[in-house]
């Protein structure tokens, strides 16, 4: 007789169905459902009360209503009174419903934990049940508030039945999930423990996924579970399967118990107790023993309920990674399975030795099997097989390997699956660059991958190639030579031309000398792909034109011809046409010794973790890391130089004019100059770093760069680039301690005056920081008008189970937004007389603070933002500088003077400016600093 | 822990969705659907796991699922769980049903959809595996079927007794209901090998 028989449901419900299901058309079908809908709604509102039976059916309706896609947004009162039902069908179906259905409705959660709290007292243990399992289902915090004290209780009563310990164990991990702050832990946590020797397994299976799962948050509590949990299964490894007659699945003795046993065990190092471990070895053992002997049944789902078992040992054996003998007879078995006819089984056999290949003991062994994975990834028929066999080439790569495994992957890209080709490329990307003996290799292996897969070459990867081959001088030539012939391919992708561009802009002179690359050839092999290139490359083009007049003059003729012509000085491009105007007025006036140091060779990068590494790691999620912005930024690390208009785009928005500064000002940039000079006066500066945020916010008006927060648990340092009334402002908060910080994060605050005066706006931050590690933050400032107080950075973070709030006032000063001015004497005094009048001048005399060096305060008044201007005071002892106070409103002019007197350790400061705030914030400013 | 526990037919039919973590209405629609899409495109002899689903969120999650006959059941789950375990407690799951239903087949989840949800959740509990005992899951839902009828016996008769008279004096009440396809029974699940 069938549990079910189909005459006992109910009716009503089945008409509706069939009705449904014999709508022909889906319009048919939703107005059958709207009629449904309304005749449920006018029942539910009448004014007869509906019956326990009616309102059951309905509800019933409704789920099924729900489970078409149909939005339900009443009923929820109904259900909720189903649950007070005493009829246990009735009850059943009002939870039914809730744990569907409800989400945090805040005014009905109040009812349905009302309902649960009877339902729970109630000792009837089939009532507890469905409560506890609603708790688990619909797991919000309101119920975690509710229920967290109550449940460790009912678990670990002597009188409660198994079923509902089973489920109050569950229901306690699904809160420990959802809000793991409101679980106490208590004296409940020992006898929990014990439950691992219960008798009914069903109770330890639950168990043991609680306490697997509480003991990654505090192991210390849950210790002696490592001793019960090896003792549970080697009894049931050497176990007769008729021992535990019900959990014998298919002929595997309780196969989910004993995995669960293995993940607990994996978050505990090797058991130290020799008796323990060597017991513990013996189980492994005879699991890998037990794949070995003939299955006891055809069925599969006896061999999948063995290898569940056995790939939980082998992660085990993995995770301890110091028995070298299990590791290499795991490894063995691996290898097995990769040549099985079950395509699970070589799933996640490749999954697996992704993981053994890191440990020392049986990297060696892997790579044994190389053959047999690539070959996988060749002739495997499935995705999620081949993508594991990527994982694992690229997881089992070496020296010895890397040419074979990279020349692989490549050929595999040609054909692979679209979804997966950018990861390969960023891996391939890796690869050849972390294993590259000879650079020639990697420029190779980088070029092919443009060539196979050009449009699933990320930015990254082409940055990438380039700053490597202008930090390495002895691959440069070879590079020219390699672009310069794959350029000649008829057709090559515009990441290829991108790279060609810039390198021959670069080294073209490298290979010069050959008439068959003669400087004419490279140049009219360039621009024979301008025209088919999105505008970003051809900017990019133009500029390696500049860079060919200045490396080949006898060419400049005609590259002035193509700046001049019409498609460029008068492209609709904004970019496009400033550069061509810019480059060809340049090419015209500036001598010859200008232009070599204008355009100059790019300075090397400075060495930094790969962006590539860095955007795999992010794609892959699996740790955190420094936000790609800052990668972008290292690639180019030329923000000021106009070989690149993304970096000029990304790092401000600036105006037209500024790209032609840029080109001039390449050797002499004011923030350059500005961070040499600083670190000087950092050296003489406090030695140690001193507690507190205010004692370090002066610090910061003479530099931009330094750590202004410290305490035991937080460091955070700044890093800052000002251009005009634009700045931007990297803030790197690092977690000196040996635990993650949680629910990480910031927020900028002004004053309202402030805040029309200046903006601040903060990109995101990763909310967790994991021990040790350091994220980073990007602060983009904007200086609307002339401002006097400072923002304030608030930071608020879990650390253990306290709230930590820090509030850092952020060294944004008004000097930040200088612009150095030279001059000579007499426009200088001119300038001076003009502003004469009594509010525009502001002077201070001070005690002098620090001994009074001449070299020091140089230093100090270029870090301020001015230019010093020499032999401009007919005393050589006094200092003379002038700039200029970019906002978005105005620009304000600013001269100043300083003039010490070493006999009275004294300075007298006078500042001139248009406008009388700014004398004064300035005055304030710089006087605190000698 | 699971995240989803999806069925399907071949045409991508929702037949159950269980959700252990909460999205929209919407949201939960469009995953069925993409999971649907994933899912069905797939070879009959390839492996039963898949990465994938944007929807079903980040690196660390799982599709595992297994087709019988004319449905697809689909778990998602985390690396928290063992894979091949998961495809076990779908067979668990599926023997379940047929023993419960006897025979099962698509119907019977159409017209049982609470009954499902039931044995379902005798089985898995907020997204944790509760049970992966047959017997004893079978003996809590023969419990409940037990207590089902005894309640109907002694309150719920009459309450049937009223339904089934108004029902007989409603005029739109359809006189023959269509049952053209449900006695064409849905082919069988495979017995399981």
């Amino acid at each position: 007789m069938p549990a079910v028989s189909k005459g006992d449901g109910m009716r009503g419900l089945a008409v509706f169905i069939s009705d449904i299901r014999n709508c022909k058309s889906k319009e048919a079908e939703v107005k059958r459902i709207n009629k449904e809908l309304a005749n449920i709604r006018s029942k539910f509102k009448g004014d007869k009360a509906l019956d326990g039976y009616s309102k059951k059916k309905y509800v019933c309706k409704l789920l099924f209503i729900f489970l078409l896609g149909h939005d339900i947004d009443f009923g929820h009162m109904e259900a909720v009174n189903l649950l007070s039902s005493n009829k246990y069908t009735e009850k059943q179906i009002g939870y039914l419903f809730i744990s569907v259905l409800v989400n945090s409705n805040s005014d009905l959660i109040r009812l349905i934990n009302n309902a649960i709290k009877n339902d729970l007292a109630s000792r009837n243990s089939t009532f507890m049940n469905l409560a506890l399992h609603c708790i688990a289902n619909v797991g919000s915090r309101e119920m975690a508030e509710a229920f967290a004290s109550e449940i460790p209780r009912i678990l670990v009563a002597g009188d409660t039945m198994d079923s509902v310990k089973q489920s109050a164990a569950l229901c306690l991990l699904r809160l420990n999930r959802t809000s793991p702050d409101l679980i106490p832990m208590g004296e409940w946590t020992a006898r929990v423990v014990h439950l691992l020797n219960d008798q009914h397994l069903g109770v330890v299976t639950a168990a043991t996924s609680l306490i697997a799962t509480l003991a990654q948050k505090s192991p210390d509590e849950f210790k002696t579970s490592v001793s019960l949990a090896v003792a549970r299964l080697s009894r049931i490894v050497t176990s007769a399967s008729i021992d535990l007659q019900d959990y014998t699945y298919y002929f595997v003795a309780a196969p989910w118990l004993s995995v669960k046993l293995l993940r607990l065990l994996q978050c505990y190092p090797p058991p130290e107790d020799a008796a323990l471990r060597s017991r513990l070895t013996e189980c492994l053992e005879t699991i890998l023993n037990k794949a070995q002997e003939p299955p006891k049944s055809k069925k599969v789902q006896h061999s999948n309920a063995k290898n569940a078992v056995l790939f939980e040992a082998i992660a085990l054996i993995i995770h301890h990674d110091s028995e070298p003998n299990l590791l290499v007879r795991a490894c063995n078995q691996l290898g097995q399975f990769l040549q099985h006819r079950e395509t699970n089984l070589r799933y996640l056999a490749l999954e697996s030795m992704c993981t053994l290949a890191s440990s020392e003991f049986s990297h060696e062994a892997v790579k044994t099997h190389i053959e047999t994975v690539i070959s996988a990834l060749k002739t495997e028929r499935d995705v999620s097989v081949r993508q594991r066999a990527v994982d694992l080439l690229y997881a089992m790569c070496d020296r010895s390997n890397s040419k074979q495994i990279v020349a692989e992957m490549l050929s595999y890209l040609e054909t692979a699956d679209y979804s997966i080709r950018e990861e390969i490329v960023l891996k391939v990307a890796i690869l050849a660059e972390k294993y590259a003996v000879d650079y020639t290799w990697y420029v190779d292996t980088i070029l092919n991958l443009i060539r196979i897969a050009g449009d699933y070459v990320s930015e990254e990867v082409w940055y990438r190639v380039i700053q490597i081959v202008i930090n390495r001088d002895d691959v440069q030539g070879y590079a020219a030579k390699t672009v310069f012939e794959a350029l000649q391919a008829p057709a090559c992708h515009e990441n290829l031309v991108k790279v060609g561009g810039y390198i021959l802009g670069e080294f073209g002179n490298l290979i010069a000398g050959d008439p068959r690359s003669s400087p004419l050839v490279q140049f009219d092999l360039l621009h024979s792909k301008f025209h088919l290139c999105s505008v970003p490359t051809r900017a990019l083009l133009l500029s390696a034109y500049i860079k060919f007049i200045n490396l080949f003059p006898e060419v400049k003729g005609t590259i002035q011809d193509v700046l001049r012509s019409d498609s460029q000085l008068r492209n609709a491009d904004v970019e496009l046409q400033q550069r061509a105007v810019e480059y060809l007025r340049l090419s015209c006036i500036a001598s010859t010794d200008i232009l070599a140091t204008v355009l100059e060779e790019m300075p090397p990068f400075p060495e930094r973790e790969s962006s590539i590494l860095a955007k795999l790691k992010k794609k892959k999620g699996s740790s955190k890391l420094p936000d790609l912005d800052d990668s972008r930024r290292t690639v180019n690390g030329s923000s000021e130089h106009a070989e690149d208009t993304e970096a000029v785009n990304i790092n401000v928005n600036q105006g037209p004019i500024h790209t032609s500064t840029d080109i001039l000002n390449l050797n002499s940039t004011p923030s350059s100059g500005a961070s040499l000079l600083v670190d000087v006066f950092s050296d003489m500066a406090n030695p140690a770093p001193t507690e507190g945020s205010e004692d370090h916010f002066p610090r910061f008006v003479c530099k931009n760069n330094g750590v202004i927060y410290e305490n035991q648990l937080l460091q955070i340092g700044l890093k800052s680039e000002y251009r005009q009334n634009l700045g931007r402002m990297y803030v790197f908060y690092g977690n000196k301690t040996s635990t993650q910080f949680l629910s990480f994060s910031t927020s900028v605050t002004s004053d309202i005056v402030l805040s029309s005066h200046l903006s601040v706006q903060a990109k995101p931050v990763d909310p967790l920081i994991e021990a040790g590690a350091q994220v980073q933050q990007i602060l983009n400032i904007e200086c609307v008008s002339d401002f006097s107080d400072a923002p304030v950075l608030n930071i608020q973070f879990r650390y253990g189970g306290t709230l930590q709030n820090i509030a850092v006032k952020l060294p944004v000063m008004l000097n930040k937004f200088f612009q150095p001015t030279e001059m000579a004497s007499q426009d200088f005094f001119q300038r001076w007389k003009q502003l004469g009048a009594p509010q525009q001048e502001v002077q201070k005399i001070f005690k002098a603070q620090n001994q009074m060096d001449t070299d020091v305060a140089k230093a100090k008044l270029l870090g301020f933002g001015v230019a010093l201007l020499d032999g401009v005071d007919p005393n050589p002892a006094n200092f003379v500088g002038a700039g200029i106070i970019h906002t978005k409103t105005t620009q304000v002019g600013c001269l100043l003077r300083l003039e010490p007197n070493t006999q009275a350790q004294m300075y007298r400061l006078t500042l001139r400016t248009s406008k009388e705030s700014v004398s004064q914030r300035l005055c304030e400013l710089l006087s605190e600093q000698f | 822990m699971i995240k989803a526990i999806l069925i399907f037919n071949n045409h991508g039919k929702p037949r159950l969705s269980k959700f252990y973590e909460h999205y929209n209405e919407d949201t939960e629609q469009q995953i069925i659907r993409e999971t649907f899409h994933l899912v069905s495109k797939r070879d009959e002899n390839v492996c039963n796991f898949l990465e994938g689903g944007l929807l079903i969120g980040g690196s660390d999650y799982k599709l595992i699922y297994r087709h019988y006959a004319t449905l697809y059941f689909v778990f998602c789950v985390d690396s928290s769980e063992s894979e091949l375990g998961i495809l076990d407690l779908i067979q668990v799951f599926v023997e379940t049903l047929d023993k419960c239903f006897e025979n099962v087949c698509e119907l019977d989840l159409i017209f049982h959809v609470d009954k499902v949800h039931h044995i379902l959740a005798e089985m898995v509990m907020g997204g944790m595996v509760l049970e992966t005992n047959m017997n004893e899951i079978i003996m809590q839902v023969d419990a409940q079927n037990k207590m089902e009828k005894s309640e109907a016996g002694i309150a719920g008769a009459p309450a049937r007794a009223v339904s089934a008279v108004k029902n007989m004096n409603l005029p739109e009440m359809p006189k023959n209901i269509n049952i053209g396809d449900i006695s064409i029974k849905v082919p069988n699940l495979p017995s399981f090998k």
